[in-house]
């Protein structure tokens, strides 16, 4: 029951163009306590997830609404691979290419077992593939790209009330040793982050340069 | 008709489309998905199947009647067709239009003619079936039983 309860936090946003598919992905996720939004393109894919299309000539600079981005948080995006318009694979790119969605794991399902269509997905960024028809047994290996997505927001909170403790409570006895405990919780978890996020996401590291040095002495 | 033997009678029919090899594991995965929140799951799944067959069907005749045929198109609807059936488990139908698949690749039309007729006496077989075996469900629960689905073991 907890279990099912704290699933219930993670958002998968489900793209595909036939109406049984979806209908199926769809109860899949449900039955394994995920909140589920479905949609049948990819290009609705972008825009629920708050990218336009219309800055074709850039990619690196989306036009991103930012109410609809911070409305709806998408921690997952599984999304067929042979679609009409905008494949799974070009949505894949896109997702990659943004600096402000490139974070969000995706998993790619095909009905074709083709080796190097999936070495190209995977190459691309994909996390999973699945074959077609995805199976209960295939959702278990969405949980640790869902945990991962979780993990790094959890740590952002910890490490905010490190900061917290540290202003608010300078005068506290057992004050050193906690805040030395919190800081070294951070520093860890910090340092998984990065090696985490080194290879695909530079810009994250910008957004926490307070350990930067506290890596260092623990590497 | 008491509700054991409707149970009975559905466990033999349903064993009888696995051996026939009308329905595969993937339906046994929709009947797993249904439970006491989604008591309607699996026949909104066939009802969907069936709705997007007769549509496909009808856009592969027309695909196929043209003066010149689009072979790259009549693909993309045995594609679609192909994978429908997959989700759904009609074994038979699917692989009908893996065969099916070959002769687009060919672009031969005489093959692709026979394969529609193929694929087509394939999916009436299977909806039949398939609207055989809800309607037995629909007793069983309308008598107050459950779907013994724990009697299925393959």
């Amino acid at each position: 029951m907890v279990m099912a309860a704290a699933e219930s936090q993670f958002h998968v946003l489900a793209v595909d163009d036939s109406i049984i598919d979806r209908t199926l992905i769809e109860r899949l996720l449900k039955t394994s306590s995920y909140q589920v939004t479905t949609v049948d393109s990819g290009s609705k894919a972008l825009e629920f997830l708050g990218l336009c299309e219309n800055n074709e000539t850039n990619p690196n600079t989306p036009c991103v609404s930012p109410s609809n981005h911070q409305e709806v948080e998408v921690n997952l995006v599984i999304t067929d691979y042979c679609m009409p318009g905008m494949t799974g694979y070009d949505l894949l790119k896109k997702i990659k290419e943004s600096t402000s969605l490139r974070n969000i794991p995706v998993v790619i399902m095909s009905s074709e077992n083709v080796p190097s269509r999936i070495n190209r997905c995977l190459e691309e960024g994909a996390e999973e593939f699945f074959l077609k028809p995805v199976r209960l047994s295939d959702l278990n290996r969405l949980k640790p790209h869902m945990k991962k997505t979780k993990l790094k927001d959890q740590k952002q909170e910890t490490e905010e009330k490190v900061e917290n403790s540290e202003i608010q409570q300078p005068d506290s006895e057992s004050h050193s040793q906690t805040q030395q405990q919190s800081v070294q919780q951070g520093t860890t978890n910090n340092k998984r982050k990065s090696i985490e996020q080194g290879l695909s996401s530079p810009e994250t590291d910008r957004t926490r340069p307070r350990y930067s040095t506290g890596i260092a002495t623990v590497v | 008709m008491e509700v054991g033997q409707m149970r009975r009678q559905w466990v033999d029919y349903i064993k009888s489309l696995f051996t026939e090899e009308f329905l595969d594991g993937q339906f046994l995965q929709l009947q797993q998905l249904q439970d006491e929140n989604n008591p309607e799951f699996v026949v909104e799944v066939v009802s969907l199947f069936f709705e997007d067959s007769e549509r496909i069907l009808k856009d592969l005749s027309f695909s196929l009647d043209q003066q010149s045929v689009d072979f790259k198109k009549v693909d993309a609807h045995v594609h679609q067709f192909k994978g429908s059936s997959a989700s759904i488990g009609a074994q038979r139908v699917k692989n009908s239009c893996i065969a099916f698949r070959n002769f687009c690749e060919e672009q031969n039309i005489d093959a692709c003619l026979r394969c529609l007729q193929q694929v087509k006496q394939e999916y009436f077989l299977v909806k039949n079936k398939l609207e055989n075996l809800l309607r037995l469900e629909q007793q069983i629960v309308a008598a107050g039983g459950s779907i013994p689905m724990m009697e299925l073991s393959f």
